[in-house]
């Protein structure tokens, strides 16, 4: 029989297993992944310190483990180098496989902006588990079991986005000196109202984090003598020297295998209501998929919908994927947020309801979105409920 | 009392502190948390979260 193949060992990959072995105990599932196939909670990286926990205890089961429990073989540490979708095979750096169904689930690679300057290419991202102990070493002089400050180093954020407040709280909380530097005019300002992102630039301002906004990092260049620290140039002007320089800009759906293969590809994978791609026996999900009206929906909810929805279809239950309301957590313990963002293209207006919470209405001063804030972050499931 | 983590989300119920916006009281025990609680984070099932020490 031939197998399900999944490429990807993220939660979307995993997730997809995990969901398709509780319907269906027989069919082989193969696990494809460049990387070693250790599971652990991708959120939990922009809040180690805080948790007190290094790269090693992030990793809540080993690759074995998971392969072993989900009945799935795993083929870690290879790269997928092409997809043929007319003989159903997938080329890889350890050899040829067939497949029955393919899954995608191949994530998002953090965008990268030309910069000038000969330390352009020390710039960090962290979007998988490897990505944060390289950055991890980088903060403790390689102390893996660090999970505190050593010296006051200093980091610059770019992006003042959700991931890049997230680490600006946690490595502010653990002391180092914290930086981040935005063309917009506050924090997470796609997702927030502009009131509420104020709170929390001075939630974190107060914590110690330095903001930069209106600009971006132009040139980075490397200090002789200087241990690894570089000269960080901004648009503005302004210079500063920094240990670290963490990306955190966003993310762009990886679509390389997809293109070359000849699927459909916008923004993402594109994939229908069922999360077929438009290659015959071929799904995708996650970061790198575009789901139906051109949505893409790089959080840990949309996955856990689209891998049940996506392991019944592969079971023989077709099914169509459907997505509630899924507010987003920003977890920023100086000023902890919720977010149920409105549709995309609503049109309408954030006021504030009272202290702590924020509707977005429309012209019918109907419910379409709220932002919640410190201890009102609780009130999750009432407000939900308020939404029309 | 111990606390629990969602190995997904790395949301962490810790049983002192209860969860009284689902109804769970402070205090309660994480055994007493019916099986169909998710993790209000992500979703997933209560079978999911681990024990972590803390």
């Amino acid at each position: 029989m031939l197998p399900l193949i999944i490429i990807g060992a993220g939660l979307a990959g995993w997730t997809t297993a995990r969901e398709f072995r509780k319907l269906d105990k027989i069919t082989p599932v193969l696990l494809i992944t460049a990387d070693s196939g250790d599971f652990y909670a991708k959120p939990s990286l922009s809040n180690a310190f805080a948790q007190k926990r290094g790269p090693a205890h992030l990793v809540t089961t080993p690759a074995a483990s998971m392969a072993q429990s989900q009945n799935v073989t795993l083929q870690a540490h290879t790269r997928v180098t092409a997809i043929n979708t007319a003989s159903q095979t997938v080329n890889t750096s350890a050899g040829d496989f067939a497949y029955a169904r393919l899954v995608l689930a191949t994530g998002a690679q953090p965008i990268r902006i030309p910069m000038a300057g000969d330390a352009a290419s020390a710039v960090l991202s962290v979007n998988s588990w490897q990505d944060f102990s390289a950055f991890h070493a980088r903060l403790t002089g390689g102390n893996v079991a660090a999970t505190t400050a050593v010296g006051q180093k200093h980091i610059v954020i770019m992006g003042a986005g959700l991931i890049g407040c997230e680490f600006a709280n946690d490595l502010v909380s653990a002391g180092f000196a914290v930086t981040v530097v935005d063309p917009a005019s506050s924090p997470i300002a796609a997702l927030l109202p502009p009131g509420l992102g104020d709170q929390l630039r001075e939630a974190l301002a107060d914590q110690g984090v330095v903001w930069h906004f209106g600009t971006t990092v132009q040139e980075m260049d490397h200090l002789a003598e200087s241990g690894g620290a570089v000269s960080v140039k901004l648009a503005n002007g302004q210079t500063m020297v920094a240990d670290v320089v963490l990306s955190a800009i966003g993310l762009r759906a990886d679509l390389g295998l997809a293109q070359a293969a000849g699927l459909q590809c916008e923004r993402g994978i594109v994939v229908d209501a069922r999360l077929q791609t438009s290659a015959p026996n071929v799904y995708a999900l996650g970061d790198a998929a575009q789901y139906e009206n051109g949505r893409t929906l790089p959080y840990v909810m949309p996955i856990m919908h689209a891998a049940k929805a996506l392991a019944a279809t592969l079971a023989g239950q077709p099914t169509v994927v459907q997505f509630p309301l899924m507010p987003v957590a920003v977890k920023t313990p100086a000023l902890p947020l919720v977010v149920a963002a409105p549709a995309p293209g609503t049109v309408g207006q954030w006021m504030p309801s009272e202290p702590g919470v924020w509707l977005f209405t429309d012209g019918n001063q109907a419910a379409k979105g709220f932002a919640l804030s410190g201890a009102h972050t609780g009130r999750r499931a009432e407000l939900a409920r308020q939404l029309v | 009392m111990k606390s629990y983590l969602c190995i997904v989300c790395g949301f962490i119920y810790a049983e002192a502190a209860g969860r009284p916006e689902d109804g769970i009281a402070p205090g309660t025990k994480w055994a007493d948390i019916p099986e169909s609680w998710a993790c209000p984070d992500c979703g997933v099932a209560k079978a999911d979260f681990e024990v972590v020490e803390i």
